[in-house]
């Protein structure tokens, strides 16, 4: 059986100078290739979870295996690097650096990463074609053709834009936080088709994070924040 | 990286104009400020190189020297023809130049003396004074102009001019019966002699005879230029004399002993000594200028801490993303000091730029109206140093920031909470 992209056990978390616990988690699988759906209300400790994945935040005690990989051992530069080099991120809003063009802002993990960089493409040319085919098959054809500035494009697009970043190089891991909350519903089930035809395309696990259970009956995986974070019980 | 920190400076471009614009304005006060001072220091001692003495009547020391060297101000008392002599004639002294002021021609002193002064007068690194045209007087009514003076009013070679009385530009007495002939024009020194016109003392004397106690004399009593050659001209005062020592050994005894001249009470000074006695007086004016230009160096620096700081809080956006995608939160600071520097740099070249240009124009018309020559120069160690401690400080103020940047990336982490 293929390593687990995600393996917590025991992970507490609580901030340093209030003392306050945020997180306390028996347990937490996710394995390759799944589509999971992360759900809970904000204050669920969301966030925290994210954090201490992305290796932003360090867990004060327990087990936190992202690929097989226990974070708390790395140091903080090499958490950054690991962070670039396995995990796409795409966020609620303003995902994008408004002084780049969008295929820049699409490109900027190849500039931190040079495992997804090689990945993307060996030359500059055949990262610019991958980040174009993404762009593309995320239905972005009509404004990188027009070379659109990011800030003229819809809060949907934008999103797409965000998740081609998230995908190039093909990370293990694509960690999607509120992406549809600023959608429409229509708009929210085609975004998460294209996303989820993507991360098969390129053999990403997607963890995707939403208060909106709504769109939980599209994923085959569900997991209740409220559940497994025993804190809030 | 740098193609993202070039990207993300541009989009902030009008802050960031405004912060080099402030930074180079007090670049340019600052180095400007240092500049003119050298060049006004310069200037001054250029104008007495090689005169070892400078002797007037009693009186201060800078006094003296403002008004026989840069014509600036009046002599309270003359001294006798007899007094020069005595020390013309002593055993150390190499050579002197009689001075007779008192006299002007439109806004220009003019200045009595013999043919010592064409041939010992020093200015700069001892550079004799030199004719573009004509010569040196040789007539009781002829005139040697500085460069200034025939360039302001036009004059050429054989030109008519009339001499007034009294210092002022606007002059009501003037020796309207007895006019000058221009004979000659100095090339241009730097100094104030561009400024000056020269006659014989004898010239001066002729101007003035028959006038009662500086009044013109009665219609018809005047006499005609003719009747005043055939008179005895010899000058009867001078207002003060430069002395060149054969050895400066003697210096000091022979200030001494004029200083104690029984026949008259005199006052003989080094121009060296009365020059650092007006750096002396004028220091601290210069500290409290520098003093100043420091402030408004910190100011500009200050604002660029502020624009660094409010700026930071619209750009927590732009931390996040780049955290996103791998940046430690130590890349994300060393963007701010990065940024810092960069804009300080820039600031100090704009500046740089800004003050040369400046300099440039303002030169000629500097020397034109105020006889100050400011020299163009690459700049100095101690501007060098200057601007090493405005870098310096720009670092420290973008340091600022960047720890706040700092601390703020580790806690907002991917996710910003609106």
């Amino acid at each position: 059986m293929a390593e687990a992209i995600l393996d917590l056990k025991n992970v507490c978390f609580s901030w340093k100078n209030s003392g306050r616990e945020l997180l306390n988690l028996p347990e937490l699988l996710v394995e390759q290739h799944e589509h999971v759906f992360l759900r809970g209300p904000s204050g669920s400790g969301k966030s925290t979870l994210l954090a201490l994945v992305g290796g932003i935040l360090v867990s004060d005690s327990g087990t936190l295996k992202v690929l097989g990989k226990e974070i708390k051992n790395l140091s903080s530069s090499s958490r950054d690097s690991f962070r670039v080099d396995h995990i796409g991120f795409i966020f609620q809003l303003f995902n994008l650096l408004p002084y780049l063009s969008i295929e820049e802002n699409v490109m900027l993990p190849l500039s931190f990463s040079k495992s997804r960089a090689e990945r993307a493409g060996k030359t500059k040319l055949e990262q610019i074609n991958e980040a174009h085919r993404l762009l593309i098959a995320l239905e972005l054809e009509e404004p990188l053709a027009e070379k659109s500035t990011v800030v003229e494009l819809s809060v949907g697009q934008q999103q797409r834009v965000a998740a081609a970043r998230a995908l190039i190089g093909n990370p293990e891991l694509v960690i999607a936080d509120e992406p549809t909350s600023a959608l429409d519903s229509d708009l929210r089930h085609s975004f998460l088709e294209l996303l989820f035809s993507e991360c098969k395309k390129s053999g990403s696990t997607l963890l995707f994070v939403s208060h909106d259970s709504s769109l939980s009956e599209l994923f085959k995986k569900v997991i209740s924040m409220n559940e497994i974070n025993i804190v809030n019980k | 990286m740098l193609n993202l920190f070039i990207r993300s400076l541009w989009n902030r471009r009008s802050t960031a104009v405004l912060t080099i614009f402030s930074i180079s304005i007090s670049v340019t006060l600052l180095i400007g400020v240092e500049n003119i001072r050298k060049g006004v220091r310069t200037s001054f001692s250029s104008a007495v190189s090689g005169t070892d003495i400078i002797v007037g009547a009693r009186g201060g020391s800078l006094q003296l020297l403002l008004y026989s060297i840069f014509r600036i101000g009046n002599a309270t008392n003359n001294l006798s023809w007899e007094s020069y002599n005595e020390f013309h004639n002593d055993k150390r002294v190499k050579w002197t130049i009689p001075i007779s002021l008192g006299d002007s021609h439109r806004g220009f002193r003019v200045l009595g003396t013999n043919q010592e002064y064409f041939k010992h007068f020093r200015y700069g690194s001892k550079n004799k004074l030199e004719f573009s045209r004509g010569q040196s007087f040789s007539k009781v009514f002829d005139v040697v102009i500085g460069s200034e003076v025939a360039i302001k009013l036009n004059y050429r070679l054989n030109e008519k001019i009339i001499i007034a009385h009294g210092t002022g530009r606007k002059s009501f007495l003037k020796h309207d019966d007895r006019p000058f002939k221009v004979v000659g024009i100095l090339k241009p020194t730097g100094t104030p002699v561009d400024q000056s016109l020269h006659v014989s003392l004898e010239g001066i004397t002729a101007m003035h005879i028959d006038w009662e106690s500086g009044a013109p004399p009665m219609e018809g009593e005047s006499l005609s230029s003719a009747d005043i050659l055939k008179l005895d001209l010899k000058p009867e005062e001078i207002t003060s004399f430069l002395i060149g020592l054969k050895s400066k050994i003697h210096a000091f005894s022979l200030q001494r002993q004029i200083n104690s001249f029984k026949e008259e009470p005199l006052s003989a000074i080094m121009p060296g000594v009365a020059l650092q006695e007006l750096w002396n007086l004028l220091r601290t004016a210069e500290v409290g200028l520098r003093i100043i230009t420091w402030f408004v160096l910190f100011a500009g620096l200050l604002g660029m801490m502020t624009s660094l700081l409010s700026g930071l809080n619209e750009r927590r956006r732009e931390m996040a993303i780049l955290r996103s995608v791998g940046a430690g939160p130590g890349t994300i600071s060393f963007l701010l000091i990065f940024e810092a520097i960069f804009l300080t740099l820039v600031g100090i070249l704009f500046g740089l730029l800004f003050l040369y240009i400046t300099l440039f124009v303002s030169q000629p018309l500097l020397e034109a109206y105020f006889g100050l020559f400011i020299p163009i120069q690459p700049p100095s160690v101690k501007d060098l140093i200057i601007l090493g401690v405005i870098i310096l400080n720009g670092m420290l103020m973008g340091l600022i920031p960047a720890l706040r940047a700092y601390r703020q990336s580790l806690s907002d982490g991917m996710t910003i909470r609106l």
